[in-house]
């Protein structure tokens, strides 16, 4: 089936997800979808499949307009969509899950759907065991048991958001054997990655997206370099950086291995001093998020060491993090960090420690006051954190950060914030810095990374490259190892 | 919106609800043939009318108000701890193997009261804990391990009523032995509710609106009933203080059902909870989580209850009239409370 979107719009508060999107994608081709996080890609296929509305454009399906208003009915439409983290049911058996979704009859035929999926997966060599739950089944074969759910159900076209994360080198040739072979009978493939290898290797054409913006199509063959000028190039000027005195190593993390359910990251080393500063680049869910909550204490390693300024605390409970002085600060600030429905003055309270018995609330609100002036916070004592916009609640946050900290972690320290917030953030750090701590920080963006780091790291799929020195480096260079380049 | 306008809205949109409850209630009652009218003035009547009514209100109020007390602790720490009713059966049985104990050596009855009480609110507490280590240790979400829980309380009770601790001779569903006179708490003068029992629900109420919005304790609950995960980055462990929250409501729990046992019935009765720990639920829901606040709907709760009981006698309906109006007045209260917010976000 030939898609053709035209001018779509999405807008998300002051955020244009999609500007102006317009692409044609044609029957029996894989088309890739390249850009990095928040460039706009997966908006664009949710509103393909159903699952976001757009603010405005046509959708028109083999040349007639098409109006999708639900999943539902992006999948009459014969459209169907693979999601990163498998939107599947884990406590059903594999057939069960594969039934589900399909208009059929009261009493459904449990083995004919058997049969079916046993030939289906046969087909494309994938390894479902029907009477398998479906939570027993790693990532790849969930990921198997999705694609042959969608086309049981008769999809005709196939979109895939960043299939290749999580799943073993095996699973992913089966992968894409299986999309060629799709690609051959005619069905559309969408295939969304940051990954350019996986472009290189599958997509016949491509559609680089930045900032909301459609950069450019290519087709094969591709030119990795003008691939990754698409991607990341943007009008950059360095402020000059003030450095502060390096002390001795605060964070020590020596062969660390970490996992959770979809991804694993083993044999990490890295070392940071006090006053220093090293950013974590790569994909969100590439790894960095791992290492930095087990640098806090928030995940226990399956393996290695931590080291805060000289203690081993690897596998100590989470407290003994915070006593050593070690901070975090997360990106859900709001779902991690502050309590909803709890005002600036309870905050302060709350991060003043245990040994307050009955609470002295003029005294505290005096404190909430010192530290709204200190740390220029738009709201009053008695605001709850909730109303406030996500700048001064990230500044909220740092105001609570205790006096003498040796290790701040933070993922996306200014996601969302406005420039004069992002600016007042760092300045802060940096001062922080001068006393003495370490700071490790996780961003997608490349700018912050390049500004403020000392030293940058990237991680690709659970691997981290050797620290990079942030002086000379180029955002290029960046890009191309977040997409894979140097990693294999 | 200003904050007065604010409280203006508040209040016409709890007084709507309350006149939906009413207006509910008497169709109901029209439906079944009798006055909504004359029904209202029976069940008011019923309950004030003279200072013995009044005395049968207060003795009511205080296992209501304890179970509310008790359920506010665990509700600011976002738990629904729906097995109070077990937690108060449990203080009755404790109380009564403490007295049971104690009542045959050479002590004076207010110590032996007074140890019977501890030894309630003790074993309230116990049981509550349990419901507290299901959640946080096993995994069980608190409502269903509180149900269970609630199940074999009450299994508990009919065990020891018809076995151990049954009557000379037969056991019955009366109960068991009545405790002798020097062991009854003191009563007013006209009987019906004691002095003792009424100070301590009064102190009970009282230390958990102090600990509520005053303590370090409090505020740290609050959080983590809030917001567990934040509350864990901010060096509250969420699993302490929720079993914290469980063995304290226990404590107040157990302090109702040892009030049953020691002020009330005199012995353990089956279903000595008669029910105030869910109306305590329903309480705390409609005092907006506010322990202050409690205090005159808990009295409300309570005069409904004894007004009651005479429905069936002056006006032939059933007695359970008292429960269909709390709970269409809990109901309709949330009710609006859900449509203001909606609203509230939509303007």
């Amino acid at each position: 089936m030939n898609v053709e979107l035209r001018n779509i719009q999405k807008t998300f508060g002051p955020v244009r997800a999609n500007d102006d999107i317009s692409l044609t994608i044609p029957a029996g081709t894989i088309y890739g979808i390249l850009g990095e996080n928040g460039a706009g890609k997966s908006t664009l296929l949710k509103i393909l499949s159903g699952y976001l509305r757009a603010d405005s454009g046509a959708l028109l399906l083999d040349g007639r307009p098409a109006v999708i208003r639900s999943p539902a009915d992006g999948i009459r439409h014969g459209i169907g969509m693979l999601h990163q983290d498998p939107l599947d049911f884990p406590p059903m058996e594999a057939v069960d899950d594969f039934m589900v979704g399909r208009s059929g009859k009261f009493f459904p035929d449990r083995k004919r759907a058997c049969a079916e999926l046993g030939k289906l997966a046969g087909d494309f060599d994938f390894s479902v065991d029907p009477e398998a739950r479906v939570d027993s089944l790693t990532v790849g074969e969930r990921q198997q048991l999705e694609i042959v759910r969608l086309l049981a159900i008769g999809v005709r076209v196939l979109i895939l958001d960043e299939p290749t994360t999580g799943i073993s080198a095996g699973q992913k040739q089966k992968l894409f054997q299986a999309l060629r072979q799709l690609s051959g009978q005619g069905m559309t493939i969408v295939f969304v990655t940051h990954k350019l290898r996986d472009v290189e290797e599958l997509c016949g054409q491509v559609a680089v997206f930045r900032q909301g913006r459609l950069i450019g199509e290519t087709a094969r063959p591709f030119d990795e370099g003008a691939l990754v000028r698409m991607m990341f190039d943007r009008e950059f000027e360095r402020p000059h950086r003030s450095r502060a005195a390096l002390g001795e190593t605060v964070l020590e993390v020596r062969d660390l291995s970490v996992e959770d359910r979809r991804l694993s990251v083993s044999g990490a080393n890295l070392e940071l001093k006090r006053g220093e500063i090293v950013g974590l680049a790569g994909m969100d869910g590439s790894g960095q998020e791992l290492l930095l909550r087990a640098c806090a204490g928030l995940i226990r390693p399956v393996g290695g060491r931590v080291c805060v300024s000289g203690r081993n605390l690897t596998r100590r409970p989470y407290r003994e993090f915070l006593d050593a002085g070690v901070a975090y600060l997360p990106a859900a600030r709001m779902e991690a960090g502050l309590v909803r429905g709890l005002t600036v003055t309870e905050h302060c309270v709350l991060a003043a420690g245990r040994n307050n018995f009955s609470i002295d609330w003029t005294g505290a609100e005096r404190q909430a006051l010192k530290r709204i002036s200190d740390f220029d916070i738009r709201a009053r004592p008695s605001s709850p954190v909730e109303s406030l916009s996500g700048g001064n609640q990230q500044r909220v946050l740092l105001s609570l950060l205790k006096e003498d900290l040796r290790l701040i972690l933070l993922e996306h320290p200014t996601r969302g914030l406005d420039i004069e917030s992002s600016i007042y953030i760092w300045d802060q750090l940096k001062k922080r810095c001068q006393n003495g701590a370490g700071v490790l920080f996780m961003s997608s963006d490349i700018d912050e990374l390049l500004q403020y780091s000392d030293r940058v790291v990237v991680f690709f799929s659970g691997r981290m490259s050797a620290p990079l020195d942030a002086a000379g480096l180029r955002a290029e260079t960046i890009g191309q190892r977040i997409g894979g380049v140097g990693f294999e | 919106m200003t904050g007065f306008k604010q409280k203006f809205v508040d209040a016409a949109v709890q007084a709507g609800a309350l006149a939906l409850a009413v207006a509910f209630t008497s169709a109901l009652l029209k439906a079944a043939g009798a006055s909504p009218l004359e029904t209202y003035r029976q069940l008011i009547s019923g309950s004030v009318d003279s200072f013995a009514e009044f005395a049968y209100v207060l003795r009511g109020w205080v296992p209501l108000i304890l179970a509310t007390a008790g359920v506010l602790i665990t509700f600011t720490a976002g738990l629904w701890n729906i097995g109070v009713e077990g937690q108060i059966m449990l203080g009755a049985v404790f109380t009564t193997w403490a007295l049971r104990l104690l009542q045959g050596a050479d002590l004076p009855p207010a110590v032996v009261l007074a140890a019977g009480i501890a030894a309630g609110m003790i074993g309230g507490a116990l049981w509550a804990a349990l419901a507290g280590a299901l959640k946080t240790y096993g995994g069980v979400h608190e409502i269903f391990g509180g149900l269970g829980l609630n199940f074999v309380a009450t299994a508990i009770s009919l065990w020891l009523i018809f076995g151990p601790w049954k009557r000379p001779g037969i056991g019955s569903m009366s109960g068991t032995e009545p405790f002798p006179e020097t062991l009854w708490m003191t009563e007013l003068a006209s009987g019906h509710v004691s002095p003792w029992a009424l100070g301590l629900a009064v102190a009970g109420i009282g230390v958990v609106a102090l600990l509520v919005r005053n303590t370090g304790f409090g505020l740290r609950l609050k959080a983590v009933g809030k917001n567990p995960c934040s509350s864990h980055r901010l060096g509250i462990p969420p699993a302490r203080y929720m079993m914290w929250a469980f063995i304290l409501c226990g404590l107040f729990a157990g302090a109702a059902g040892a009030l049953q046992v020691t002020s009330v019935y005199h012995r353990l009765i089956p279903s000595i909870s008669s029910g105030y720990g869910f109306l305590g639920l329903l309480v705390a829901m409609l005092a907006a989580y506010r322990a202050l606040w409690a205090i005159p709907i808990a009295l409300f709760f309570a005069a409904i209850n004894v007004g009651s009981i005479q429905l069936p006698i002056m006006l032939q309906l059933d007695s359970s009239l008292s429960g269909v109006l709390q709970g269409a007045l809990v109901l309709f209260v949330l009710m609006a409370e859900g449509a203001r917010r909606r609203w509230m976000r939509s303007s």
